[in-house]
């Protein structure tokens, strides 16, 4: 049989996935850890604490801030050294909470035992009450989008949900987060998928994994099997071809069912699928089964420059250097560190970054490959147009967002740009692509944005 | 750049074995002529701080310039073309990647109507140590000019074989450099597909439209020359696979390429059969190069999710 993947563009970049058999560690705690309140997408969260205040693990330190928000948790116990601002992975100063931590003291009302806890024990849960646990836990998408998960769950009412698509694909370069939880908790995450496929009132379910991984594939369709058979789920994983961006959300989507979402504003369920990261389908579990809101995460600390690269359970607020640290420090010479792959990370300048809900994977990239070559004159060879896998032409938007063409860039379909970097990657005049294109991107959902607030 | 630069190598060596010392004169005057006329504008005209020199640019267009021409051409009247081609096609508007036309052809197009004696007497293969006093001959094409021209299909029986026109070693055989050995120009494909430099669109499109109008002419009138003697014959394969091929002016979609392949493929024959000139490969590049920015502009990629 044909391995499945996504209809058009993609490319192949070295896989540099250093840490795949590294099993995961857990994080020391920070000395102080720092909570920016926007780290999802939507409304930034309002604090709930004053300086001061004593703070337990697991504690909500601030609410949601409107409808698309999550509220955020403290992943340490201490005192509330003060509510400010600090530079965050956007690279811009935000408002954040900054916590002194005093040992390790978690509210009582999380589970913190091993023990697999099974839908079947839970008579009480009704897809609205996994939905209310999922929305009052903060849980939001752990690929790294952040879109607050309870949303994606109670999908439009012109929308029918068939399916949920649990995305392990993992097509970034040096990221094994995913793969590593998929290990060590794979019970955990289909758990979680049947907590998702509840909610959504769904019986189909896909877990969709590159053959890269095929120890994954193995476990999770055995599991799958010994879970699912005979049940009212049918569970299929799904293989997938090697392919980057094989884990866009509508990539996957084309991969698994076959079927492609249509332009902004059509989302995934349009077409009948709700996609959710596996860091997601665990977070799910523990928000629902263990009562214990999102405020640690799978992450990897990677660099081929790095001493001991690894995989860490870490509390979120954590900055960056502590991990960093933990991997050998930051390595002599030039150094590019980033928050996420190098294919859609981005590029930090402080190492005091915290990790957020949406932190995949610190990167460290050193010396030559660092440092970005002279962008030499477009030669239309269309290598971008022929690898883009939202089939636009990444040359002209890039050239329409440098001369601020904004009309004509919005009816050349930037907006459906999910900025993968497969053009910038793959243009032999190391053009900056991506750059301009986000750019132009920003500005014309900008002026969308506006133009729907003027005719309300 | 560079790997359009060794798919043009059989190429070269064939007209090296075909032409000998003239060959070797044309080449190197057309290549070092526009590295020159590259180096100098973007040093002492735009005073740019990158020279453009080393991207291997004007080194194509010097080779696809001297594959045009006649091989007893007179070195002054390629430093012509050269200037023409560097200086007016390219820089004109801006080098690299701005220019609307194909440097090389335009230079090409402007020696031929400059100096249209020199540019249409065709030296005969086999003369290795001549280069101005070689012996001219018919070419293919001008044999099948005059059996259109005149009406008298039995003008054709002076064609070479296929096979021979195939490997370019006809006896007496006579054309530009680079057109004559339609074998070391599909190696030249072989290598570009294979390395993926370009895509099969543009080349197939324009032999396979050549072909079947051709191919519909002949069955029409016996006057008409059969479609395999009319891709292996003049500049069809050169052109289809080098000159059409070039990035810049080319469209960028495969929707786009082939519109623009089938164009070129209709227009070569139209102006061969009935036009002035014997040959119609550049003419026919030229003109489509004007319609790409306007194919470019309508033509677009099938976007994600308008599944058809």
């Amino acid at each position: 049989m044909k391995i499945k993947t996504f209809s058009m563009g993609g490319i192949h970049p070295a896989e540099n996935k250093l840490t795949h058999e590294v099993p995961t560690k857990v994080a020391a705690l920070p000395k102080q850890a720092i909570f920016p309140l926007g780290q999802h997408i939507g409304a930034p969260a309002k604090p709930v604490v004053q300086k001061g205040d004593k703070v337990k693990v697991g504690t909500m330190i601030a609410e949601a801030g409107g409808f698309v928000s999550a509220p955020i948790f403290s992943s340490v116990s201490g005192t509330v050294f003060k509510i400010d601002t600090a530079i965050d992975a956007t690279g811009y100063r935000k408002p954040v909470i900054i916590i002194n931590v005093e040992g390790d003291e978690w509210e009582e009302s999380i589970d913190r035992s091993d023990k697999l806890e099974l839908v079947a024990d839970h008579p009480e849960l009704t897809p609205e009450e996994i939905i209310k646990r999922v929305q009052n836990a903060g849980v939001v998408g752990m690929g790294g989008a952040c879109f607050p998960t309870f949303i994606k769950l109670t999908p439009p009412p012109t929308a029918k949900a068939e399916c949920v698509i649990i995305n392990a694909v993992e097509c970034e370069p040096y990221i094994t987060a995913d793969y590593r939880l998929m290990m060590e908790h794979a019970d955990e995450i289909l758990v979680g998928l049947e907590l998702l496929m509840m909610g959504t009132k769904v019986t189909k379910g896909y877990i969709g994994i590159e053959t890269n991984k095929p120890a994954a594939i193995e476990l999770l369709t055995e599991k799958c099997h010994q879970k699912f058979n005979g049940s009212q789920y049918q569970v299929e994983v799904v293989p997938l071809q090697q392919r980057y961006p094989q884990g866009g959300e509508k990539q996957l989507v084309d991969a698994v069912i076959n079927r492609q979402v249509p332009a902004p504003p059509a989302i995934p369920v349009n077409v009948g699928a709700i996609v959710q990261n596996v860091g997601t389908a665990f977070a799910v579990y523990e928000a629902v089964m263990k009562n214990k809101p999102l405020f640690e995460r799978y992450t990897t600390v990677t660099g081929k420059k790095l001493q001991n690269p690894g995989n860490f359970l870490v509390r979120m607020g954590t900055p960056m250097k502590d991990l960093i640290d933990a991997c050998g420090g930051m390595p002599e010479g030039d150094n590019k560190l980033l928050a996420g792959g190098p294919m859609m990370g981005k590029a930090l300048t402080s190492v005091e970054v915290p990790i957020c809900k949406g932190t995949n994977s610190v990167t460290i990239i050193s010396d030559d490959e660092a440092r970005r070559k002279d962008a030499q004159p477009c030669i239309r060879c269309a290598k971008c147009v022929g690898v883009c896998p939202m089939g636009l032409e990444p040359y002209l938007l890039a050239k329409l967002s440098e001369v601020k063409n904004w009309e004509r860039a919005e009816s050349e379909d930037i907006t459906s740009c999910i900025e993968c970097g497969s053009c910038q990657y793959t243009c032999p005049a190391y053009r900056p692509l991506l750059d301009n294109i986000r750019q132009g991107k920003s500005t014309v959902m900008g002026i969308i944005r506006a133009r729907a607030a003027a005719k309300k | 750049m560079y790997g359009v630069i060794i798919a043009l190598m059989p190429a070269l060596l064939a007209s090296f074995y075909f032409f000998g010392l003239g060959s070797v004169i044309v080449t190197t005057t057309s290549v070092a002529a526009c590295c020159f006329f590259e180096w100098a504008i973007c040093k002492y005209i735009l005073k740019r701080q990158q020279n453009t020199l080393l991207d291997g640019s004007a080194v194509i267009t010097g080779l696809l310039l001297a594959f045009n021409l006649p091989s007893n051409l007179p070195i002054w009247i390629i430093l012509i073309g050269a200037l023409f081609a560097i200086g007016v096609a390219k820089f004109t508007f801006g080098g690299l990647g701005n220019n609307i036309f194909n440097p090389a052809l335009v230079g090409r197009a402007a020696l031929l109507v400059a100096f249209p004696a020199q540019m249409t007497t065709w030296p005969k293969i086999g003369q290795w140590d001549t280069y101005l006093d070689a012996e001219t001959g018919a070419t293919p094409l001008s044999i099948i000019n005059s059996a259109i021209r005149t009406g008298d299909a039995s003008l054709l029986e002076q064609l070479p074989s296929s096979f021979d026109l195939f490997l370019g070693s006809s006896s007496g055989g006579a054309g530009a450099m680079g057109e004559i050995c339609s074998l070391a120009l599909l190696l030249g494909l072989a290598f570009m597909l294979y390395n993926r430099i370009i895509t099969w669109h543009i080349p197939v499109s324009i032999l396979g439209t050549a072909f079947v109008f051709s191919g519909l002419l002949h069955l029409a009138s016996p006057v008409y020359p059969d479609p395999i003697s009319v891709l292996l014959t003049g500049g069809m394969m050169l052109g289809a696979i080098f000159m059409a091929t070039d990035y810049v002016t080319s469209p960028m979609t495969p929707k786009g390429q082939l519109i623009y392949g089938v164009a070129i493929g209709f227009l070569t024959v139209v102006i061969r059969n009935w036009g002035a000139y014997p040959e119609g490969m550049s003419f026919a590049i030229l003109i489509m190069n004007a319609f790409t920015p306007l194919i470019n502009n309508y033509v677009k990629p099938k976007r994600f999710g308008e599944r058809g």
